[in-house]
């Protein structure tokens, strides 16, 4: 999960939906840490229907190396359908828990920020308070920027989540093979040059 | 009918077709095993010296047949023991189902006796791999395996199968096996494209693998060549699919291919590659592969399409059936400008020189290929001796050369050819070759060999060094020969006869040609023959890892 390296590449979400069965989770990371693919984000969560998760990972790689992924992802007998998200029109949610270090002092200025990010306060003790957010992964980045010269006790984030506007429902129907060969063409779909 | 897990395990793999398993009892394997016992009549089951001996047996039957091959081994250390196997045979996509053996289900995770997570362990080496937690689920997740192993393309599956799961009871229902799921579809518009650009070429090559030998037919390959007259080289694993005396065989390409072939490739306008992934052993520097042509790249896996180098054209499916559909489109052509150059090359390449004085290795095989004819089935361990035969073997089937491709894995060689000579019958010769280096690492199976009266002829080609890595710091390391030379004292002839076998001892042709004629009239248990080479012997031509035509070694 090295960020600094590939900052200049691609950012890709890619939501997999995978059979739901123990093991799963391992057969995917395992193939991302063999493969070497650069993850930032890995989440995976329950779908409307019980026999399939959905695992939604957030990679930076080149065009070849995101390529790469999404074919040999789709090789593992436990993946039912792979597809990229557009980065700019997807919807992406990210749930912040942040505990800050806070006295009767800078209560007021904490509640601030709290209230200009639309950030819930879930926990108020004598010493400490608990944000609440959920953006996208660029909004909580900002957020958190903005406590710098502050405590923070403990900060939990629980990778991206996304989902595609309007179409996607349609687009699960199809085969796995025709959903790929739309997003990532192989060579072949127009008649090469000689 | 209610069978317990250990009937259903029998009544599957009959139902599966499988006649013959490779395996090793143990403790969490006993009910499977006794069952196995009350079947002997329908099952053969082999029993190898070692569990990784049983998992190349199981891969040399596959490899043999094109039949799924079936390995059985108990819970922890078997299990681990089949590791080397079966990650070998994933590398050069085989079919093959391993079945392990668990502790009890209540047992798993608490580092009960034996036992050990293979299913995590497996994970990156199989296709697909089980835990079968309930005897209910154990009929079907077998089917499963066998589906998975041998559909798209092929690879192992292995199924871990606790001991209570053997043990308990349920209701099982008999099914016919499902139809092998080849895939049959392609594109037709890029089948036409790529027949186009063929028959457009003025400088052709075929560069195939071992994904035409598992295709459904390599007939189709043949037929295109010689209509097209593409000449054509072929990788380790596609040797044998075309026949070494083809006016158009270019011979193999890559590190230890030989110069036209590598020539051939750089040099040529249009490169049609089929069943093959384009690795580092010949693609040897993939910003330089093939660099004047249109690449044209056929496999059934997608995801080998642009890993290592990236094409102009690919079509996915299954090799034989878009070339059979790219037949009819193809132009009958000769091209005789372009042969001529190829011969020119092939007048130039390296052709090793007999000495009378030593035993050389291209002596040994060309006499073995004398002796055998065509029809023999030749198995190889890794290392020098791996790509001697390669280079002079005289390839006539399709199926008759066995080596490790991918994996590279010494100790291969007679597992897989215990395999071979169970899957084709004792009156195959099935002859392995091997070094000195390899042959020690699992030689211990030649005791299983011997109780199952296989006539297996092994010749050893005996440098007394590890000859690969050995030639390899004589090139680039200085000749410091770091751990290459293990003065060991072996005495094959001795160590043939304490396993109960005749070993030959040869230093030179005359020796080996008698005892290799003799060993051939042995039709009852297998026989070794050691060939004393030389240290310095070594495989050529070479081209360096990262290095391309330009950088090849000759002498």
């Amino acid at each position: 999960m090295d960020k600094t390296e590939q900052r200049t590449e691609q950012r890709k979400v890619v939501s997999l939906l995978v059979d739901n069965q123990t093991g799963v989770l391992a057969r995917v990371s395992s193939l991302f840490t063999r493969r070497g693919f650069n993850i930032e984000s890995l989440t995976v969560s329950a779908t409307n229907d019980p026999t399939i998760s959905r695992i939604t990972v957030t990679v930076y790689g080149d065009e070849n190396r995101l390529n790469q992924l999404l074919l040999q992802t789709e090789r593992l007998e436990v993946t039912r359908q792979v597809f990229v998200l557009d980065d700019r029109t997807a919807l992406q949610r990210e749930l912040l828990l942040l505990k800050v270090a806070a006295t009767v002092v800078n209560r007021a200025e904490l509640r601030e920020i709290a209230s200009i990010y639309k950030a819930k306060i879930i926990d108020l003790s004598p010493d400490s308070m608990v944000f609440e957010l959920t953006g996208k992964p660029d909004k909580v980045d900002a957020f958190l920027r903005m406590f710098e010269g502050y405590t923070i006790l403990e900060q939990c984030r629980t990778g991206v989540t996304a989902m595609e506007r309007g179409g996607m429902h349609q687009r699960m129907q199809k085969p796995p093979q025709e959903i790929r060969a739309v997003q990532f063409p192989l060579p072949g779909t127009s008649c090469p040059k000689r | 009918m209610l069978l317990n897990g250990s009937q259903i395990f029998v009544e599957v793999l009959c139902e599966q077709g499988v006649d013959t398993i490779f395996g090793y009892p143990g403790g969490a394997v006993l009910n499977l095993y006794d069952e196995l016992y009350k079947n002997a009549d329908r099952i053969t089951h082999v029993l190898t010296a070692h569990e990784q001996g049983a998992s190349h047996a199981a891969d040399g039957y596959a490899r043999a047949t094109g039949r799924t091959g079936v390995v059985l081994a108990t819970s922890g250390p078997g299990a681990t023991n089949l590791v080397t196997g079966i990650a070998t045979a994933y590398m050069d996509s085989i079919p093959m189902v391993a079945f392990t053996g668990n502790v009890a289900t209540d047992l798993l995770g608490r580092d009960s006796f034996q036992e050990a997570y293979i299913e995590g362990i497996t994970m990156p080496i199989t296709k697909h791999n089980f835990t079968v937690r309930r005897v209910e689920d154990l009929a079907d997740t077998m089917r499963a395996a066998f589906r998975i192993a041998q559909s798209g393309r092929k690879g192992p599956v292995l199924v871990d199968i606790p001991k209570d799961v053997t043990a308990n009871k349920c209701e099982f229902t008999p099914r016919q096996p499902e139809p092998i799921r080849t895939v049959t579809t392609f594109d037709e518009k890029e089948v036409a494209w790529a027949a186009d650009i063929i028959n457009g070429a003025q400088r052709p090559v075929i560069y195939f693998g071992g994904g035409v030998r598992s295709a459904a037919s390599c007939q189709p390959l043949r037929d295109l060549i010689h209509k097209a007259g593409i000449p054509a080289t072929y990788t380790l694993m596609g040797a044998g699919v075309v026949a070494y005396d083809d006016p158009l065989s270019l011979g193999m390409i890559g590190m230890h291919g030989c110069y036209t072939a590598n020539r051939a490739v750089s040099e040529a306008d249009v490169v049609v590659a089929i069943g093959t992934r384009f690795s580092d052993r010949v693609a040897l520097k993939p910003s330089t592969f093939a660099k004047k042509a249109t690449i044209i790249q056929i496999d059934i896996d997608p995801s080998e399409v642009n890993k290592n180098v990236q094409v102009d054209l690919s079509v996915v499916g299954d090799a034989a059936y878009i070339l059979q559909a790219m037949l009819p489109k193809v132009k009958e052509a000769t091209h005789p400008e372009w042969m001529a150059q190829i011969h020119d090359w092939q007048a130039h390449d390296y052709h090793p020189v007999s000495d009378p004085s030593r035993l050389m290795p291209h002596q040994v095989i060309g006499e073995i290929c004398s002796q055998c004819g065509p029809e023999a089935v030749y198995v190889t361990d890794v290392g020098q001796h791996q790509m001697w035969a390669a280079q002079y073997l005289r390839h006539t089937k399709s199926r008759g050369f066995i080596t490790s491709g991918g994996l590279g894995t010494m100790g291969f060689g007679y597992g897989a050819a215990i395999g071979a000579q169970m899957a084709l019958g004792r009156d195959q010769r099935v002859v392995m070759l091997t070094g000195d280096g390899s042959f020690h690492m699992n030689l211990n199976e030649a005791c299983t060999a011997v109780s199952y009266h296989l006539p297996i002829i092994t010749v050893i080609f005996n440098n007394q060094v590890l000859g690969m890595v050995r030639q390899w710091q004589t090139s680039f390391y200085g000749k410091r020969y770091s751990q290459t030379d293990p003065h060991r004292k072996t005495n094959f002839v001795k160590l043939a006869e304490g396993f109960g076998l005749k070993g030959y001892h040869c230093e030179n042709l005359a020796q080996f040609q008698a005892a290799f004629a003799e060993a051939l009239q042995n039709h009852d248990g297998p026989t070794w023959i050691e060939c004393m080479i030389g240290k310095d012997e070594k495989v050529l031509p070479m081209i360096p890892g990262g290095g391309d035509i330009n950088n090849i070694i000759m002498e």
